[in-house]
């Protein structure tokens, strides 16, 4: 199936750019240029260099062999974790921080969940000498204390959110109303494949070198460039577009989402977009959307502060309606024994966010030919206080 | 179609005066749930020429901290977008004063569009302010909805929107421009600076088909007055929440208020 964004910004009945007027100039600067800006050699020479000296990519494709012993498939770990700074969300914060540059921006702003995204753009405004502002929940902060600190130590300034749900919802208001009042030299780095369009697939795009490094790592272990599976946690949904994306049109490819269940989908207390969702406009997409009968946005809840979201990219509202991946969900409970599992299993603590992907290895009768790539989108470092707290390991 | 515009109570202001005009906006269920059809009627007996009546919403992006805050009590109290319709039932039977709603575009998509402009017309409002339904979006789908009911969608300009732009609003605009005076949110700055001004001269330079009303950062007779030096009004919103929230006596405060910048 062809996954593509059209000229009005749209996948299928999802996306455009519900901005308000005061940041149309900025989008619509980054709409016009965003394409041929990651076409030009230089840019992408510089892009590649620093994904591959700086991050340290490509990211292993690891076979996790005991794991595949429990689950009777090919299970292969694409280990994100391992990128510079722990997570996937830095080839997105390089690739907008370069084209940012490049448009001439000096000054740069972000908003953060977990703060992963945070400390990969605080990460990358450091490298390149660009200052820099993230905006982050005040609730995500006390969860999230050591990425607070990171952050900090990398010299960005760390303004909290303290309207609404006090979490990454209201951490993107607040950025967005900086950009409102500081529109000139300034770039939101948008940290998931959310957003007014062009946003959705500039992210996108950036993330995608996740499946077209799975497809020539498969081709050399298992001789085949197309997997069974793959897997991906969603919040926002960027490390799961980049996973997915060179297998959209792949229709043997089956795509699994799986979001965050929190205390259950049936107990208010949960972040599953595409469960208790319904169509709506928040942060300048139309997508599916956590939200009252009266249109009011609903504060999601989930143990994983990188889950913990109203909405998802257009991108996963366009394959949750057009069948083309199937979404799943994990309760805050089974995400933390599949975390625990895999670090007894494999020796690799995950971040909380990937856990819920493992969650779902459960849930899936495979044959044991099957390959299965889960996308183990970030390390569990950050979480430490959450495991702990946890207990039972 | 066009004999219901020709009905509109906004047409018909900018019909008769061009110039002062005040536009004064709150958010419905603020201070009170059910004070919204009080403010209304008060604003009106006091002068405001216009009446925009604010839709509370979760996440007001383009608002600073004053709207966010009224937003934030009024969905406290439980206003919702149902209830601002039943409490605007009867207003038509005390006032004549234009009224917009303004707000944000989720919940009227999650009302229902077709549901949400019939609504407005049968209580009696004339125009819709959404600052994130952008004008391609507009004009594609909800264009002919809005105008079946009598309905003007006013667009926003800001200082960094290009003459094209503002070229291409103003064709697509009937009633008025808010021309919003700076880069920012709502609330964020007082008094108009040396740059604001020159913006000013440069859109009445243009001479644009449809008169403006300069908005963010107007809350007093100073900032009215400057404002009315270059457009054809002035809208308040920010500084009218601060009175309402300090009220003792809401139609005497409100009274003052209007009179105050008026005079």
């Amino acid at each position: 199936m062809k996954i593509k964004v059209d000229d009005r910004g749209y996948y299928g009945n999802y996306g455009g750019a519900y901005i308000p007027e005061m940041l149309y100039p900025n989008v619509e600067e980054l709409r016009q240029n965003y394409l041929s800006v990651m076409e030009e050699d230089g840019f992408k020479k510089e892009f590649d260099h620093l994904l591959k000296t700086y991050v340290g990519r490509p990211t292993p494709l690891y076979f996790a062999n005991r794991l595949s012993e429990k689950y009777g498939a090919k299970v292969y770990l694409k280990r994100e974790d391992l990128c510079h700074t722990g997570a996937h969300k830095v080839n997105n914060t390089i690739g907008q921080i370069l084209l940012a540059k490049r448009l001439g921006k000096q000054k740069i702003i972000a908003e953060t969940g977990a703060g992963q995204h945070g400390v990969a753009t605080a990460t990358v405004c450091a490298l390149m000498g660009m200052e820099c502002v993230v905006y982050m929940g005040e609730i995500d902060m006390a969860r999230q204390k050591p990425n607070v600190e990171r952050m900090r130590i990398l010299g960005a300034g760390v303004r909290p959110a303290t309207s609404g749900s006090k979490t990454l919802k209201d951490a993107t208001n607040e950025a967005m109303r900086h950009w409102i009042n500081d529109p000139v030299d300034t770039h939101y780095v948008i940290g998931s494949v959310v957003g007014p369009h062009p946003y959705p697939d500039m992210v996108a795009r950036f993330q995608s070198v996740i499946s077209e490094e799975i497809k020539w790592q498969l081709k050399e272990t298992e001789h085949v460039e197309d997997p069974d599976y793959v897997i991906a946690c969603v919040g926002g949904g960027s490390n799961a577009a980049g996973a997915f994306y060179h297998f959209f049109d792949r229709d043997r490819v089956k795509l699994l989402a799986v979001e965050a269940a929190g205390h259950g989908n049936e107990t208010g207390e949960s972040a599953a977009t595409t469960v208790l969702g319904k169509a709506g406009v928040l942060h300048g997409s139309k997508t599916l959307l956590m939200q009252t009968d009266d249109g009011q946005v609903v504060e999601p809840y989930s143990i994983s502060a990188g889950l913990d979201y109203p909405g998802i990219g257009p991108i996963h509202a366009h394959l949750f309606e057009s069948g083309r991946a199937a979404f799943y969900s994990a309760t805050d409970e089974e995400a933390m024994q599949a975390g625990i599992l895999l670090s007894k299993l494999e020796g690799i603590i995950p971040a909380i966010e990937s856990a819920h992907a493992l969650a779902v290895l459960d849930n899936i009768t495979f044959s044991p030919d099957d390959i299965v790539v889960l996308n183990l989108s970030g390390r569990g470092d950050k979480d430490l206080e959450t495991y702990i707290k946890w207990g039972k390991y | 179609m066009q004999m219901i515009l020709t009905e509109n109570r906004i047409l018909k202001l900018f019909e008769k005066k061009r110039s002062r005009i005040l536009s004064v906006y709150f958010s419905a269920g603020y201070p009170n749930l059910n004070d919204t059809a009080q403010i209304i009627r008060s604003l009106s007996d006091s002068g405001a020429d216009l009446i925009e009546v604010g839709i509370p919403f979760s996440d007001p992006v383009a608002d600073g901290p004053t709207i966010q805050e009224s937003n934030k009590i009024a969905l406290d109290n439980g206003i919702s977008v149902k209830l601002i319709f039943e409490q605007l039932a009867e207003i038509r039977e005390h006032v004549d004063t234009p009224i917009i709603l303004m707000g944000y575009i989720n919940p009227v998509i999650r009302f229902g569009v077709e549901a949400f402009c019939r609504n407005c017309r049968e209580v009696g409002i004339d125009g819709l302010i959404l600052p994130d339904l952008p004008m391609q979006e507009y004009l594609e789908n909800y264009k002919s909805s809005f105008e079946a009911h009598g309905l003007l969608n006013i667009f926003l300009i800001t200082p960094q929107t290009s003459g094209e732009r503002i070229r291409a609003i103003d064709r697509n605009s009937r009633g008025f421009i808010y021309m919003v005076s700076s880069a920012s949110t709502t609330g964020a700055k007082t008094g108009i600076s040396q740059d604001q001004v020159r913006y000013f001269e440069r859109i009445k330079e243009m001479k644009l088909d449809n008169p403006a009303l300069i908005g963010f950062g107007i809350s007093n007779k100073e900032t009215f007055n400057t404002a009315c030096r270059y457009a054809s009004g002035a809208i308040i919103g920010s500084a009218f929440i601060h009175v309402l929230k300090n009220a003792e006596n809401l139609r005497q405060d409100i009274r003052t208020f209007v009179k105050s910048v008026k005079e």
